[in-house]
């Protein structure tokens, strides 16, 4: 297992490379939300989730619902990565005709369940999938991330009560709190937290990690599946621009791209080299 | 199916039948499932219904996921909530990504009645109008309900059924056949002609045979499908007739009425005259009341159609 999780770590320190050099290129996109998901992302794609790359809508796949859908970069990274398609396709991101929309577009890019990007919605989706799921009497497994600026949409809040009525344990959430929204700091533009207690006032089993920690990332994963009768979120601590020091904790790189001077020093942050 | 049939009850008949020709027909409601006539589904299909309470963004979300897995969602509620409340939500989550969800909302227009201005919705058939990949639909009795309802479940893609809360007239024959996006004749006139949907289409018929004993000959085109509008039969119309009176229990403001001038303003302008209300909130009072208060009787239409008919010939 130690392997194991030195192996996603590498994967996920890989594809932050891969998060830079894509937003670099399109000059548009979010940055900080991206790179503090990316150890979950990782996570999800690579360890926890049933899914095939070649065959997108294989029936017994489980499902993920990027809610934060403006940390798209982390999502498409990963999908390109496990082969949904190819790698070249990122440095085409939000540029017009290409598959890869400023936010997750299920008509247009493999992988992509249904849309997000209006924060909020998200979760509400998952209900809907878990519930249809287990309708069915299926064993797959829905996922959803969202970020902690999001749960001030009160939308989350009608799904999370349906999640708790519906016990659906099929579903697990999972929250990317990095404690920056756009406008500064969570706690002092609309404080959400306590964050676990009010899932578990809604019914949910709750989980409270280092987002960064991959091991713990795992582990929780792993103790998801194994609760019955009510849904689990984990609440992920992480910084925001996670991995590049100078984007790290900062509001003021969410929604804006390395630009040229940034790009080499970023890499190197990373651990790679810049070749120019 | 007997004179008079409120259009949701003609939903909830419908939707039984459907239930059991389709196992992936699902219904969500949000707590008024007695009204909207999901509750007979419910009962039939227990395991199937899903009441998501007093929370309609969420149900329309849900709907959405349960649609992305294979499901047929029939999503109800009162006409203002379950595209009001919840229009963002229909607009991501449903038609952008052309999800296979049947919005079927009852209690639109005025004649909710005594529950007032805050239940009655004038403005539904504009917002889901405006919607891109949305098909909209307005029945006008519990026979075109049941085609309509029947049509909304074998397309592919989101669609919106807008009913009503009272008892209608049935205007159409047991056989006829709804065909989204195709309007009806209902009568043959030459002078002027009544575009109209929804409760609208039978008082515009009694107009028509109101002003026939004035010597004013008037068409009547029944429009089930708001979008994809039956362009051809409104032309023809326009064309053969001159002058357009339009009728609907919504706003004159960005429904049919709004889609017909836009029509004939590109293609073949004629004088047009929009019955509807007068962009304004509903009120409280009995259903035949506020039909006379709103101007959308055949009166009210009969008048309409001299005025359209004088400017044609002015």
């Amino acid at each position: 297992m130690k392997e194991r999780i030195a192996e996603l770590e590498e994967k996920a320190r890989k594809l932050r490379v891969s998060i830079v050099k894509t937003l670099h290129k399109s000059q548009s996109g979010h940055t900080g939300g991206s790179l503090s998901a990316m150890d979950m992302v990782t996570a999800l794609y690579f360890y926890k989730m049933r899914h095939n790359p070649a065959d997108p809508g294989w029936e017994g796949r489980d499902r993920f619902v990027l809610s934060k859908g403006h940390a798209a970069p982390a999502q498409y990274v990963a999908l390109a990565e496990a082969g949904y398609f190819p790698v070249e396709d990122l440095m085409m991101l939000r540029r017009l005709g290409s598959h890869l929309q400023g936010h997750p577009d299920s008509k247009s890019t493999p992988g992509v369940e249904v849309p997000t990007g209006s924060l909020g919605q998200g979760l509400s989706m998952a209900v809907g999938m878990a519930l249809g799921l287990r309708l069915d009497g299926k064993a797959n497994r829905v996922y959803a991330l969202l970020g902690d600026g999001e749960l001030q949409e009160g939308q989350v809040w009608e799904a999370a009560m349906a999640g708790g009525h519906y016990r659906l344990d099929n579903l697990c959430a999972m929250v990317d709190a990095n404690a920056l929204q756009i406008d500064g700091e969570v706690a002092k533009v609309m404080n959400v937290a306590p964050i676990a207690d009010k899932f578990r006032a809604f019914g949910w089993n709750a989980l409270e990690i280092d987002g960064h920690n991959m091991a713990a990332i795992t582990d929780s994963l792993d103790m998801a599946e194994t609760v019955k009768g009510k849904p689990t979120v984990i609440v992920a601590h992480t910084v925001k621009g996670k991995g590049v020091s100078f984007f790290e904790n900062k509001a003021s790189y969410h929604g804006v791209p390395p630009s040229d001077e940034e790009l080499p020093r970023a890499l190197e942050c990373l651990g790679e080299e810049c070749k120019p | 199916m007997s004179s008079m049939i409120a259009t949701r009850d003609a939903y909830g008949e419908t939707l039984v039948e459907l239930g059991a020709e389709n196992a992936d027909i699902v219904a969500l409601d949000a707590d008024l499932s007695g009204s909207t006539k999901t509750g007979v589904f419910a009962k039939k299909f227990p395991e199937r219904f899903f009441n998501m309470g007093i929370a309609e963004a969420n149900m329309v979300g849900t709907a959405a996921g349960l649609a992305a897995v294979g499901k047929v969602p029939f999503v109800s509620t009162f006409a203002i909530f379950a595209v009001g409340r919840a229009w963002e939500q229909v607009r991501q989550s449903v038609a952008y990504p052309k999800a296979n969800v049947k919005i079927v909302a009852t209690h639109g227009g005025v004649t909710v009645g005594e529950d007032g201005g805050s239940h009655q919705s004038v403005e539904d058939i504009a917002i889901m109008r405006a919607v891109p990949n949305m098909t909209v639909i307005v029945p006008a009795d519990g026979i075109e309900t049941k085609g309509a309802i029947r049509a909304a479940a074998a397309y592919k893609g989101p669609v919106y059924v807008r009913l009503g809360r009272n008892k209608v007239p049935t205007i159409f024959p047991p056989d006829h056949r709804f065909e989204i996006g195709k309007g009806c004749e209902m009568r043959g006139g030459v002078d002027f002609t009544f575009v109209t949907t929804g409760l609208m289409t039978a008082p515009a018929i009694a107009a028509a045979e109101l002003l026939a004993q004035e010597g004013i000959s008037a068409r009547v085109v029944h429009i089930g499908t708001i979008k994809p509008l039956d362009q051809e039969i409104i032309l023809t119309a326009a064309r053969e007739t001159g002058a357009i009176v339009t009728a609907e229990e919504h706003s004159i403001i960005g429904g049919l009425g709004g889609a017909v001038a836009e029509l004939l303003g590109e293609e073949h302008p004629v004088p047009v005259k929009r019955v509807g209300v007068h962009d304004r909130f509903g009120t409280s009072g009995k259903a035949e009341e506020l039909l006379k208060y709103f101007g959308l009787t055949s009166e009210d239409l009969a008048e309409a159609g001299r005025e359209v008919l004088a400017r044609k010939r002015a």
